[in-house]
Parts: structure tokens; C-alpha cells; sequence
């Protein structure tokens, strides 16, 4: 209850700083209030604006996401316990991971055009190789006791697979699939400010017109949903994940 | 509680060591852990294996539940080779290796959901016999963490013991305790072998938990690993690891270890 307090004092008082700033400091169209953010949001929700928008980007994100998962937590496993996929895909995975996905938009828009694929192609490559790296460190940093006990007791090939080595590897799997999703969000923002779909209109596209407008009311508006999206995604699919590991594995640590 | 078939005592198995060498090979050097080790437990024997690091004993264990393999010699279990792991031969390892993902009971059926011929009531039937013959019956629900060190020890035994293997393979499984709960479960392990009959082969280097626990203490030395010396353990049972017999047996073993590791350390200075 306490901290409840002291986080809502925080804030109110950012708001005061923002408004203090805007009104004094600041040119109104250099940093607008929040008073004429607030009435943004209102008006934008009212007319479905940023409904339509909320749902044209979490389509691409989810589906690129799942993507990503379904191709890279089994590649991640294989490159954990096969050497020739840890000498050719894994260190792919290392390399792919360096680049910033949003430096496949000019390739995906010449292969793809301005479709649907060429967005969903960005998010895949920004999730996939974390996802792969994720899993596959998740694989190697399980105890090899588990392997052998398993063993004893008669487990062999793919039971050990789905019953030992996918559950042991599990905490891990979470902290790969929290990661990769951070790297999705970002992809698919930096690709919807960059490009125009003409199928669908995102977030991002919202927050590149707001720029083209000069309307930053609108932008930091877009700001304010994408960051509340981020912290509702956390806690409603990461969260309760976390909590039942550490309620298993007894350690916070193993996040 | 109706005790299935399954619970039925199984005879015990008898195991050969015979003529086994191992070599590991590092970057600094090649030790030679056995040398031409040869061994002989009988049925429903309680042999202990003791020695300084690195005198083999783990591996030798390691080798009899096929976990290792030798690179000559033979293991024989009534008179059949093996070289792979069986749910004859169960193991308990020093970590207690049990499952965090799975609740006590979960750990426990473990093994039993991978041997064949008995339905799903019978199996749980048999892990509640034998959480409750290591007194843990209040628990199956417990996650690893929540248990201490014995108890988690205790839910190990529980598991080596569930699928019924002719021979219990146990890898100081004890070391990491503190000294009072290894005394509790020194009388537990006695009783429960007592119980279920099994051959045991127990590797430690507490030369005291080897008098107290083994019917017979095959003594190791190392580089190259080596049996030196044999004792019978003629004491009734149940023993109590601080008792006076045990001592005169424990102190004629330890001179014997201390013996030896004396002898050669003259050798090498020589």
C-alpha cells in the first residue's frame, strides 16, 4: 500500500515537471502539455484511431513472434546438442544477432513490396536468432546430472527430449521468449516508422505521421500506448510464467 | 494399502567385477583410475567401497551402472555381461539429482512411468510405499526446494528404490549432509535393506560409515587404482555408527588406509 503511494506521488509529480516545463520552458510545439496529450488519447480512442492501430500492430507482432518460437526454440535445442548445428546454425544465430533487424527493411521491401510480409519478415529476423540463442544457452546450462539420472531410470531419445531436457531447460526458455519479444516490439516499431503498409495501419505508421504533422501531441500520445502495451504484455504473459518457475525452482535467479 | 505384486521382493543380484581398467586422459596427464580391478558381491550383500580421492571408486561405480565404460574387463550381474545403464541397477548420486520441474511423488514415478506392466494406479500405489518407507509421506506434494538436504536424500532413495532394482548403486550419498541427519539415515538405509533386500554397493571415503553400513569394506588406493585390502564387518545389525565395536573396526581400517598411503609416499621419495 505504502509503495503504492510512493509510485503514484512519483508520477504525479513527472506530470507536474512535464507541465511545468511545457507551459514555461518549452515552445508548445517543441514539447506539448499533457493536458493536450491526454485529449489526444480521448479523442483518438473515441473515433477508434488508435484501436484500429493497436490491432493492425499487435496482428504482425503476434504472428511474427510466434514465428520466431516455432523455428527457433527447436533450432536452439538442436544447436545445444548436436555439434553440427552448433557449427552452422548457431553461429549464424551469433552473427544475425548483432544486426539491428530493422536493416532488412530494404531487402524485404524489394522481395515482398509493401505487404504484409515484408513487416511480419522483420519481426521474424528480429526474434529468431535471440530465440535460438536464448534456448540454446538455456540447453547447455542444464546440470548434466539430470541427463545421467535420467538415464539410469531408462529414459532414452525423445522422452529424454520431452520429459528432461525441455522441462530442465525451461526457466531458461522463458528468459529467451521474454527476450525475443523485446527484440519483436522493437523490430516491428522501428519498421512501422520507416516504411508504409499500405494494408494495415500500425502504431508506428501513427507515431511517422504524428511527425509528418509536426502534431507531437500524437507522438508522444503513440509513445505513451506503445510503452503501456510493453508493461501489459509483461504482465500478463511473462509474469504469471515467472512466478510459477520461481515457485518450482524456488530461486528468483534462475529468471 | 494393498501392496501389489510389484512390491514383492525380487531376488537380489549377484555382481562380478572382472579384470576392469579405466584410463582418463587430460591434457597434463593419463591416469590410470583402475587397474585390473577385480570384485566379486554376492547376493544381498552390503559392500562398501573406500580410498582417497582418486582412487577409482566413483568410477568404478559409474562402470557397474553402465554409465562409464570400461576400456577392458568386464561386468558381470548373474553371470550376464553389461555395459549399459538398467532399471536392475539404480543409482544414488552424491548431488541428489532430483527433478525441479516434478513435485516429490512426480520425481518418484519417474522411473516407475518408464517400466513396463503395471497401470498408472499400481505405479502410484508403489511410490507412496516407498515415500512412506522413508518417511516422507506427508510430502508428496513438496517441491525440491522446499525440502532440506535429508529430505531431498530420502526422496533419491525413494526413487532408486521405486522401480524395484535388483542392485542399489549409491555414490556418497550422504557427504553433503550435516553429521546428525547422516546418522539418522544411516539407521534408515540399514532398515530399509533389511526390508527390501537388496545388493548394495555404497562408495564413500568416511571410513566409519563404511564399517557401520557394509557387510564386507573393500579397501582402494590410488594412482593406479588398486583394491588393497578386504575387512568383514561381523557386527549385528542394526549398527550405530558411534559405538565401540565400530570403532575397533573403523581404527584397524584406518591404519590399514593410512598404512599404505604411508608406504608409498616412502616409495616415491625413495
Amino acid at each position: 500500500m505504502k509503495r503504492g503511494i510512493v509510485s503514484l506521488v512519483f508520477f504525479f509529480l513527472l506530470l507536474a515537471a512535464w507541465e511545468f516545463a511545457a507551459q514555461s520552458v518549452a515552445k508548445p510545439y517543441l514539447l506539448p502539455s499533457p493536458f493536450s496529450v491526454g485529449r489526444y488519447i480521448w479523442q483518438s480512442t473515441g473515433d477508434g484511431t488508435l484501436a484500429m492501430a493497436t490491432l493492425v500492430t499487435m496482428k504482425r507482432l503476434l504472428i511474427g513472434y510466434a514465428i520466431g518460437l516455432v523455428f527457433g526454440i527447436p533450432l536452439g535445442l538442436l544447436t545445444a546438442r548436436f555439434k553440427m548445428f552448433q557449427d552452422t546454425v548457431g553461429l549464424l544465430a551469433l552473427g544475425m544477432q548483432t544486426l539491428p533487424s530493422v536493416c532488412w527493411v530494404p531487402l524485404a521491401l524489394l522481395w515482398f513490396g509493401q505487404t504484409e510480409a515484408a513487416m511480419l519478415f522483420v519481426v521474424v529476423m528480429g526474434t529468431l536468432w535471440s530465440v535460438i540463442i536464448a534456448t540454446n544457452d538455456g540447453v547447455r546450462t542444464m546440470p548434466p546430472i539430470y541427463l545421467r539420472a535420467a538415464r539410469t531410470m531408462g529414459s532414452r531419445g525423445l522422452h529424454t527430449w520431452f520429459k528432461v531436457i525441455l522441462p530442465a531447460s525451461l526457466p531458461y526458455l522463458v528468459g529467451g521468449m521474454k527476450q525475443g519479444w523485446a527484440f519483436a516490439w522493437r523490430s516491428l516499431m522501428a519498421a512501422e516508422i520507416f516504411v508504409s503498409i499500405l494494408t494495415g495501419f500500425g502504431l508506428g505508421q501513427l507515431l511517422h505521421y504524428g511527425r509528418e504533422l509536426h502534431a507531437m501531441d500524437q507522438v508522444i500520445a503513440v509513445m505513451i500506448i506503445i510503452i503501456f502495451i510493453g508493461l501489459l504484455a509483461d504482465r500478463l504473459f511473462f509474469s504469471p510464467w515467472e512466478r510459477f518457475l520461481q515457485r518450482r525452482w524456488g530461486t528468483g535467479k534462475l529468471k | 494399502m494393498s501392496i501389489p505384486h510389484e512390491l514383492i521382493n525380487s531376488s537380489a543380484e549377484r555382481i562380478e567385477v572382472a579384470d576392469v581398467s579405466k584410463t582418463f586422459v587430460t591434457k597434463q596427464r593419463t591416469v590410470l583410475a583402475l587397474d585390473r580391478v577385480s570384485l566379486k558381491v554376492a547376493e544381498s550383500e552390503f559392500v562398501c567401497l573406500v580410498g582417497p580421492s582418486g582412487c577409482g571408486k566413483s568410477t568404478l561405480l559409474n562402470i557397474i551402472a553402465g554409465l562409464e565404460q570400461p576400456d577392458s574387463g568386464k561386468i558381470l550381474a548373474n553371470g550376464e555381461e553389461i555395459n549399459e545403464p538398467g532399471r536392475d541397477r539404480m543409482v544414488m548420486f552424491q548431488e541428489h539429482a532430483l527433478f525441479p520441474w516434478l513435485d516429490v511423488i512426480g520425481n518418484v514415478l519417474f522411473g516407475l512411468k518408464l517400466k513396463p506392466g503395471l497401470k498408472d494406479k499400481e505405479r502410484e500405489e508403489v511410490a507412496k510405499y516407498y515415500l512412506h518407507l522413508v518417511g516422507l509421506e506427508k510430502f508428496h506434494h513438496a517441491y525440491v526446494h522446499e525440502l532440506s538436504g535429508g529430505m531431498k536424500q530420502r526422496v533419491a532413495l525413494a526413487r532408486a528404490l521405486a522401480p524395484n532394482p535388483r542392485v542399489l548403486l549409491m555414490d556418497e550419498p550422504f557427504a553433503s549432509l550435516d553429521a546428525l541427519t547422516r546418522e539418522q539415515l544411516y539407521g534408515d538405509i540399514q532398515r530399509i535393506w533389511e526390508a527390501r533386500k537388496k545388493t548394495i554397493i555404497f562408495v564413500t571415503h568416511n571410513v566409519r560409515e563404511a564399517a557401520c553400513l557394509g557387510d564386507r569394506v573393500i579397501l582402494f588406493s590410488p594412482n593406479p587404482g588398486r583394491i588393497r585390502a578386504e575387512f568383514a564387518v561381523g557386527l549385528p545389525r542394526a549398527r550405530d555408527i558411534n559405538s565401540v565395536e565400530l570403532a575397533h573396526y573403523s581404527t584397524e581400517i584406518m591404519a590399514a588406509l593410512k598404512g599404505f598411503t604411508a608406504a608409498e609416499g616412502k616409495e616415491a621419495s625413495e
